[in-house]
């Protein structure tokens, strides 16, 4: 099967600084992929290649190249509106709009045009809150603002939001890493739910959580990928003695 | 045991206190002494002193009006004009602007809000005044002449300079508000934005509308600004107390009146006149400038930054 993400000889600075050296991955659709390493060692300025958000950096510069779907997102010309429609994005620490939770899930579907009618656009909506497992907890409150939720159903709100663009790939940096473990395990089984649709490339501190949602996983150590392998293997039987050190806690 | 510094803090505390209740203070003196002496007029003519059009201190007939409508359409001109060039500016710069044009930009505009009053009138009669009678004034009745506003003799001096002028003078603020707004709006927030395939425009608005109230808070603190403005509008607008729909005809505002008659006001019955009106303009600015202030706080603590 042709791999969805392809990187090959990624290397990305910060000005003079370097954070990322010679990164080479490959991503195959439909499985969870989880970045996990040390505070500092580039997972979220790797995460941020995949869809151009690092472009917002005026002192970002990035070298080699990450083909999406056989095309090279990095090349002359390339649509990044259109990009980050296909490779939609969670973040950290939930943002949603200050607008009404039914404003914050269309507002995706609004600007790129996607319905084609306001029936097609609530239905839209309310799929993307099913998607997410927020429906039934918001369906009597769409009207009020998103801010009057809980973190976690912000940040479930947040993946309504992502998932209502129709994205074929789906980045989340840390997303449950605000949350209680209740709602962090929510996030999770929905994780593996998505699955099923969608790509996905999730940032982790925790090793379970790694464990538990992904298929492969890569580790990161000081802007180098150190070893990228089967989550399972990754997890029992690593091949690098850098990762089995971090993966059992021996080094912080 | 007294515990290290606990005197200390406590005389430091008094003093904060101190300064901090004399400007509450200061603020009811002025009040009280401003009512004191408008007494005479507040009892003569009551509340028919600020619906009153004519203005005659010879007669002793004192209708506050036409100031009150000076000042205002005024001041609204000034917005009308001053509001979309400040947002342009502040958007530009927050939002597009590389940091080595920002820079430079933001200071010129703040530059702007250094230039005394009195220069920018002068302008306005030598330039400005000029420009409106000679280019503006007959394009603008070329076109637009059938609109009662564009109608009249244009002198150069009248509504409209006085308002151009204060669209100026209240430019740098609000740019410089609208600006502090913007960036007190989160990153994530753009992020948000571009990530779900949002263009640079379409993350823009979701950045205004993040800011929206702290937005119309600078404009509010605009209409603060050029309701009590007073030397500049004074050499402009051509200090005649009447109601006119035209922008070119010569108009007058509370603040300008006061400084050009105050001095020679000896009468008891004009100087409280003037005093009372004097009143209204406090007020007025008062309550603006707090609405404003509540606005624009709203932002600040809503993106968790204290104001
Ligand atoms: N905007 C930036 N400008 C300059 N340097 C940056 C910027 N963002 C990150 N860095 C640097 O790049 C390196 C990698 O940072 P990055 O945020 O990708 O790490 P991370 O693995 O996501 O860490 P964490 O687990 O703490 O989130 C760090 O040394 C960091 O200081
Ligand atoms: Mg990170």
């Amino acid at each position: 099967m042709e791999n969805k993400i392809r990187v090959s000889n990624l290397n990305f600075f910060y000005g003079k600084a370097q954070a990322l050296y010679d990164i080479s991955l490959e991503v195959p659709e439909r499985e969870v992929i989880a970045f996990i390493g040390p505070s500092g060692c580039g997972k979220s300025t790797f995460l941020r290649t995949l869809n151009r958000m690092n472009d917002t950096i005026p002192i970002a510069r990035v070298a080699g190249d990450v083909i999406i779907d056989g095309e090279n997102i990095y090349a002359p010309g390339t649509d990044v509106v259109a990009l980050r429609r296909k490779v939609g994005m969670v973040f950290q620490k939930s943002n949603p709009f200050p607008k009404s939770i039914f404003e914050n899930v269309a507002y995706g579907i609004r600007i790129n045009g996607i319905h084609t009618s306001k029936t097609d656009l609530n239905e839209r909506v309310e799929k993307a809150l099913h998607d997410a497992a927020l429906w039934n907890e918001v369906k009597d409150r769409l009207n009020t603002s998103a801010f009057g939720l809980s973190g976690g159903q912000q940040q479930r709100l947040c993946i309504a939001r992502a998932l209502a663009v129709q994205p074929e790939v789906i980045l989340m940096d840390e997303p449950a890493s605000a949350l209680d473990p209740i709602a962090t395990q929510k996030i999770e089984e929905l994780v593996v739910e998505l699955k099923r649709d969608y790509t996905i490339v999730i940032v982790t501190h925790n090793m379970h959580q790694a464990s538990r949602v992904s298929d492969r996983t890569a580790f990161f150590m000081l802007g180098k990928l150190i070893e990228y392998n089967k989550t399972e293997k990754m997890f029992q039987n690593p091949d690098d003695r850098m990762t089995e050190d971090y993966i059992t806690g021996r080094f912080g | 045991m007294a515990q290290t510094g606990a005197l200390g803090d406590k005389i430091f505390r008094a003093v904060l206190l101190l300064a901090a209740t004399s400007i509450l203070l200061i603020v009811a003196g002025i009040f009280v002494m401003m009512v004191q002496n408008a007494m005479p007029t507040i009892g003569r003519f009551g509340i028919g002193f600020l619906f009153g059009s004519e203005w005659k201190p010879a007669q002793e007939e004192f209708g506050a009006l036409p100031f009150i409508y000076g000042t205002l359409v005024s001041s609204v001109l000034a917005l009308i004009i001053s509001v979309p060039i400040s947002l342009g500016i502040a958007i530009f710069l927050v939002e597009q602007a590389p940091k080595g044009i920002a820079k430079p930009i933001a200071f010129m505009v703040e530059l702007l809000a250094a230039i005394p009053s009195v220069v920018y009138g002068l302008w306005g009669i030598f330039v400005l005044a000029p420009f409106i009678r000679e280019y503006l004034g007959p394009v603008l009745q070329g076109y637009l002449g059938f609109i009662p506003l564009f109608q009249g003799r244009v002198t150069g001096i009248g509504m409209l300079t006085g308002g151009i002028i204060l669209a100026l003078m209240i430019t740098p603020i609000i740019t410089a508000v609208v600006r502090d707004v913007l960036e007190a709006v989160p990153t994530t927030q753009r992020e948000a934005a571009l990530a779900l395939g949002a263009t640079k425009w379409e993350t823009t608005t979701i950045v205004l509308g993040n800011a929206a109230s702290g937005i119309a808070g600078a404009v509010v603190l605009g209409l603060g600004r050029a309701i009590g403005e007073t030397m500049a509008v004074t050499m402009v607008i051509g200090n005649s107390p009447q109601i006119s729909a035209s922008l070119f005809e010569p108009a007058n505002t509370i603040a300008s009146l006061l400084a050009a008659n105050f001095a020679e006001a000896t009468d008891r019955t004009y100087l409280s006149a003037l005093i009372e009106i004097g009143l209204v303009l406090f007020l007025v600015t008062f309550v603006v400038n707090a609405f404003a202030k509540i606005l624009v706080m709203g932002v600040a603590s809503r993106n968790g930054k204290a104001a």
